[in-house]
């Protein structure tokens, strides 16, 4: 038996400055919780939370999901004591916004090596994560899906990038391209693919329109800004009953074939291809991590 | 007089009974048209007080329909002060914030004993503090009629506010202007006080149907301009809730409910009204749609929610002790299927029967749940009093599983504590508790435990709850109380569960 | 370190708390309001007292007024109020855990 395979369906976010929520957030059970420093904190609240994210990030409670910190630009003046401070309080992974050019990530790979040194943390622990939001992003998104081992995904993030392409968020559309591009420079890199926030949290048919189109493209999760979503978000990405005993019948031939030795894998009559049972094997172990769909 | 008929009497000469001595001899107000109609009706509230017989040191009571918008126990007691009346019983079925003018009354000696489901605000902390020289009884909705009955609480004048009455005394708070609904709680006293006075906010042409309280219960009416702010029901305790952490535990609750082992067709609930009672509803709907199966009926507390499946055909019959919004006081004006109950009917464990008894799930609150399972709805986190006992320990005791629900932690503080600071339902009576951090299931119903861990649900024991409590919060320091008694916590049966002491603090 | 200036942060929100600091010569003077000052009254009191140890602020004039903070939020809330109010932020990372 493998691994349980690593979900990333749900990153939730939280603004790094409100108390309340970040010391209950975790209750929601996302696969990544994203404490954000950068756009949902005002400039003159940067230092507190930093301090309030670098202190929750030690909660023992936040020991059992994956913890993921935005941090800002590492031009600005706020940026690199971001990184200093949630590399040392043990954050899984740092996101890097606006990323345009695989150099930025480099940058950042530095100056993580350097604190892991000073802190005593293991070097390499510290993943990253890129946001990818602009034009010149998504035209590098190739080279910055591979600019370093440490990354773990790549994120779209849609309000920068229209306003940047001159257009706006709309049915979708005006996001085809950057999607296509992010989701093959993720699968190229073998790292996770993230899609926009919803932002309208009341429109439950709206957001599973658009979750059931970008799992269709292909993407692991997306970024949410209510945990209401969570719960939706997992339900659509969960293989349904007939999925699972279908894949479950394919493995189960594929297993057959291979112990009477035989080349060929039939099911019902059908052939079934090495691409097919790789799917199926897929499709279990997302059942396995995350249920059936209700 | 008809002499023919007094002569027949006087020859037969029967001993020991009375004369026939005239149609009007017993009744003189058959003597006159408006005696015969109006003599109930009196013509101000200091002409029916003084009409009611009332003396210093006698029981009055009052229902609480219109909790926080409640203008009739102010009224009516500020006018017994300006009387000159003392030391009375005051025996509402609860009190809320609203009720804060009561201390002034108190501390004049006009109001001597309390007898109450709970208290709120200001004058709940002035009483936690020592405001009374004797301790007021905390009663549950059942225990009160309990009380009632066994003659503990014997109220020798009934103030009912109604938003409509007829000249007879036939009242309902479903028709006219500030409507509260279900009269639940009033109608216990209308059929048990000496006394019955309605405050009646219109006088309506007879026959007043339907009769919540009826003609042969009352005494006096007296037309008032207003009895509450139906508005004002919801505040405090009923709300409907975007909180996501309250619709986790909703979502939760209602889990449990699908797999508890109770939910099958003609089921029977109460989800009560804390948000994330209220929620539950909600989900149920779909749990329900997907197993086709519907509920046969709900109970007590009705909102909004509960009546949205009633309408929706998801719930069969609605049998309501208090309305707790506009929506529900409609439905029961207007759905056949929707029916008043008195307390008496839903929770008095020495009624011929009660409701509660036939309730297979009920949703409550809790603001501690120690590790014996026992719930205190009464003080809060600094000892004083703040809440109600309500219906919380006659649901426990009947429904076949109650299901305690709420957040792990309320900012530093957690509900699930190592003992209660006061205890008003005992915890063999508590099946599960569902918090935003896991469900626990009393060991005493390991067959509930069994189903919600086959079904994938995240049941962990009781003290893993409490552990992970205080891994965030630090251990909480018990409360300091003083050691007089403020409060004696009524069981339904009247037997004395806790006691609360002077707040230090 | 030395407090040199008033400073604030935090918020009255629940959850959190309100943290006020003043310059004081030579010693320490810690005022906690607290909804939840029963339970954990004498837990606030120490983690606010080790948190200005471990910064070496030894003289001031601390205003809290909690509104039922865990200790971390109550640490990174003091930390905030002294970075803001001191002539020279020198304070090491592994002084703030």
């Amino acid at each position: 038996m493998s691994a349980p395979l690593k979900l990333r369906r749900s990153m939730l976010f939280l603004p790094g400055s409100n108390a309340a929520m970040l010391s209950t957030a975790y209750v929601f059970k996302p696969d990544c919780i994203m404490f954000d420093l950068e756009d949902a904190v005002s400039l003159r609240e940067k230092d507190s939370a930093r301090l309030l994210v670098f202190h929750t990030l030690k909660l023992p409670v936040y020991s059992r999901v994956e913890t993921v910190v935005r941090i800002n630009s590492l031009s600005t003046p706020f940026g690199l004591t971001d990184l200093e401070a949630v590399v040392r309080a043990g954050v899984d992974v740092v996101r890097l916004p606006k990323t345009d050019t695989a150099d930025d990530v480099h940058a950042l790979e530095a100056e993580v090596e350097r604190i892991e040194t000073d802190c005593g943390r293991a070097v390499g622990s510290t993943k990253l994560m890129a946001a990818i939001e602009s034009a010149a992003g998504v035209v590098n998104a190739l080279a910055i899906a591979t600019a370093s081992k440490r990354m773990i995904g790549i994120a779209l993030a849609g309000f920068d990038y229209v306003m940047d392409m001159q257009t706006e968020r709309g049915d979708g559309s005006e996001l085809f391209y950057a999607r296509c591009a992010v989701l093959h420079a993720a699968r190229y890199a073998k790292i996770d693919a993230f899609d926009v926030v919803f932002s309208d949290v009341n429109d439950d048919a709206g957001f599973l329109k658009e979750v059931e189109l970008i799992k269709r493209l292909g993407f692991n999760g997306k970024s949410l800004i209510n945990p209401r979503q969570i719960d939706l978000l997992h339900n659509a990405f969960a293989p349904t009953e007939e999925e699972v005993d279908y894949a479950r019948r394919v493995v189960q031939a594929a297993e057959t074939a291979e112990s009477k030795g035989l080349g060929v894998i039939s099911l019902g009559g059908k052939m079934i291809d090495a691409p097919i049972v790789a799917h199926a094997r897929l499709v279990i172990a997302r059942a396995n991590a995350s249920g059936l769909r209700t | 007089m008809n002499a023919s008929i007094t002569a027949r009497f006087a020859a037969a000469e029967i001993a020991g009974l009375q004369g026939f001595s005239g149609v009007t001899a017993s009744a003189p107000y058959l003597g006159s048209r408006q005696e015969k109609y109006g003599r109930k009706v009196a013509n101000s509230l200091e002409d029916a007080i003084r009409a009611s017989g009332l003396k210093s040191g006698m029981t009055i009571s009052f229902h609480h329909g219109f909790r926080e918008g409640d203008k009739t126990i102010n009224l009516v007691v500020g006018r017994l002060a300006e009387m000159g009346f003392r030391d009375l019983t005051l025996a509402p079925s609860s009190l809320l914030a609203c009720n804060f003018p009561l201390i002034e009354h108190i501390k004049s000696g006009v109001i001597r004993r309390i007898y109450t489901s709970g208290m709120r605000g200001k004058l709940a902390d002035a009483i936690s503090h020592g405001l009374m020289e004797e301790p007021i009884h905390i009663h549950s909705h059942g225990g009160r009629v309990h009380l009632m009955d066994r003659g503990e609480l014997a109220v020798d004048v009934a103030f009912l506010g109604v938003s409509t009455a007829d000249e007879f005394g036939n009242a309902n708070a479903v028709s006219g202007r500030s409507r509260c609904g279900s009269l639940g709680y009033a109608m216990v006293d209308a059929s048990r006080a000496k006394t019955v006075v309605l405050l009646a906010e219109e006088l309506v042409p007879y026959p007043n149907m339907p009769a919540s309280i009826r003609q042969d219960q009352v005494d006096l009416i007296v037309k008032v301009s207003e009895i509450g702010d139906p508005a004002k029901i919801s505040i405090g305790a009923a709300r409907m809730t975007s909180n996501p952490r309250e619709l986790l535990i909703a979502k939760l609750a209602a889990d449990v409910m699908e797999h508890a082992g109770y939910f099958e067709d003609g089921f029977s609930m109460q989800t009560g009204t804390g948000g994330s009672a209220t929620a539950t509803a909600r989900y149920l709907e779909q749990k329900m749609r997907k197993k086709g199966i519907k509920a046969g009926f709900a109970l007590g507390g009705i909102t909004g929610s509960i009546v949205e499946l009633h309408r929706k055909g998801l719930v069969g019959r609605i049998l309501d002790t208090q309305s707790f919004d506009a929506v529900a006081a409609d439905s029961l004006a207007t759905s056949p299927e929707h029916w008043e109950i008195s307390t008496n009917f839903y929770a008095n464990l020495t009624s011929k029967a009660a409701a509660v008894d036939r309730v297979d799930m009920v949703i409550l609150s809790a603001l501690e749940i120690d590790l014996d399972f026992n719930v205190n709805v009464i003080t809060g986190s600094n000892g004083v009093m703040l809440g109600a006992s309500g219906g919380h320990s006659d649901t426990a005791a009947g429904a076949n599983l109650a299901i305690v629900v709420g957040p792990l932690i309320r900012s530093r503080i957690p509900t699930v504590v190592k003992r209660c600071t006061t205890i008003v339902t005992p915890g063999e009576t508590i099946g599960a508790v569902v918090t935003d951090h896991g469900i626990a299931v009393n060991p005493n119903r390991p067959e509930v435990a069994a189903r919600l861990t086959a079904a994938g649900l995240p049941v962990i024991p009781i003290d893993d709850l409490y552990a992970q409590a205080v891994s965030l919060t630090g251990e909480p320091r018990p409360v300091e109380f003083l050691d007089k008694v403020v409060g004696v916590i009524r069981y339904r049966d009247g037997s004395v569960i806790d006691v609360v002491r002077q707040a230090a603090g | 370190m030395k407090i040199v200036r008033e400073a604030l942060a935090g918020t009255l929100e629940s959850s959190d708390l309100m943290v006020r600091i003043a310059p004081r010569d030579d010693e320490l003077e810690i005022v906690l309001q607290s909804e939840v000052i029963q339970q954990f009254g004498a837990q606030i009191e120490a983690v606010v007292r080790d948190t200005l140890a471990k910064l070496g602020i030894f003289a001031g004039l601390i205003v809290i007024e909690d509104k039922g903070a865990l200790d971390c939020v109550v640490r990174a809330r003091l930390q905030t109020a002294v970075q803001r109010g001191v002539d020279a932020w020198t304070a090491d990372w592994s002084a703030l855990s």
